[in-house]
């Protein structure tokens, strides 16, 4: 399991996953900083995302959609806050209208990725805080269409598709 | 629907309540036995009525209970809305599982770079 730990605390709304991959830190991190690498993990494969404006920089922004199963489309941004290739990745992400503009009154989720060079290998650290119930929810409903059952498949595919570790 | 109306601002005025420091730490405080509000007051630095309004807050948001004990009032966390919370989060570290899967897959291709285009 790729997955080590993952840290709740529900009276801050945040938690914090701690993650560990056969890769190193390079390569760990272009799967953030290319638009059609993180497009392809971003999204579960009922909801994909794709990635339009890409200004990976500090400051910078990014718009993307995801496409649901009945090819409706809910629209996100992301302001990247600090860049420290290849070890510190920090952005909020809200919500958009159809046109691409920011909902303001749904709330920014603020997301922290850092990675840690393990002697070849990358531990993966996401800590998020979210500031609304109503505002997590939502982008709960745009990755749990599939459902559990359907994501163990999923990786159980992964994992019989890959070279024993 | 008014009924998911309703709940979004009930949802709503959970995590107001919790966006305030006092106020997490109030709820840490009463879980369990439960203190009283002039109890609550003397770990902060401001005034009984100060307490008692953040106090307030967290009842509108069904995250503590207040009951009458004599002159005083009891009060006590609500498992409830930290209950509702913690689902959520346990959904949310679902969805990182995936991704990390995914990532997994992508980085398994190895030398390919995974330069290409879906």
């Amino acid at each position: 399991m790729t997955v080590i730990s993952s840290t709740k605390n529900p009276e801050a709304l945040s938690l914090t996953i701690v993650a560990e991959f056969d890769a190193g830190v390079e390569r760990v991190w272009q799967i953030w900083e290319d638009p059609r690498q993180l497009e392809r993990w971003w999204g579960p494969p009922t909801w994909p995302a794709t990635f339009e404006e890409f200004d990976f920089r500090p400051g910078g922004k990014s718009t993307y959609y995801m496409t649901g199963p009945d090819g409706s489309r809910a629209r996100g941004w992301w302001r990247f806050t600090a860049i420290g290739a290849p070890g510190r990745l920090e952005l909020d992400d809200g919500f958009a209208d159809d046109f691409g503009n920011p909902v303001e009154d749904m709330g920014t989720a603020r997301m922290a990725a850092t990675l840690e060079d393990l002697g070849g290998r990358t531990r993966m650290t996401i800590a998020s805080t979210f500031e609304s119930e109503e505002q997590m929810q939502k982008m709960l409903d745009m990755g749990m269409e599939e459902g559990m059952g359907q994501a163990m498949g999923q990786i159980d595919a992964i994992l019989a598709g890959q070279p024993a570790a | 629907m008014v009924v998911d109306e309703l709940r979004e601002a009930e949802l709503d005025r959970v995590f107001r309540a919790f966006a305030d420091s006092t106020r997490r730490d109030i709820v840490r405080r009463v879980t369990g036995d439960g203190l009283n509000v002039s109890g609550l007051a003397r770990h902060y630095a401001m005034s009984f009525a100060a307490v008692q309004k953040h106090v307030a807050v967290l009842e509108r948001a069904c995250l503590v209970t207040k009951e009458r004990r004599g002159r005083e009032q009891l009060v006590r966390a609500n498992r409830d809305g930290l209950e509702r919370a913690r689902r959520l989060l346990e959904e949310y570290e679902a969805i990182w599982r995936q991704r990390a899967g995914r990532i997994a897959d992508i980085l398994a291709e190895g030398t390919a770079q995974g330069r290409e285009a879906p």
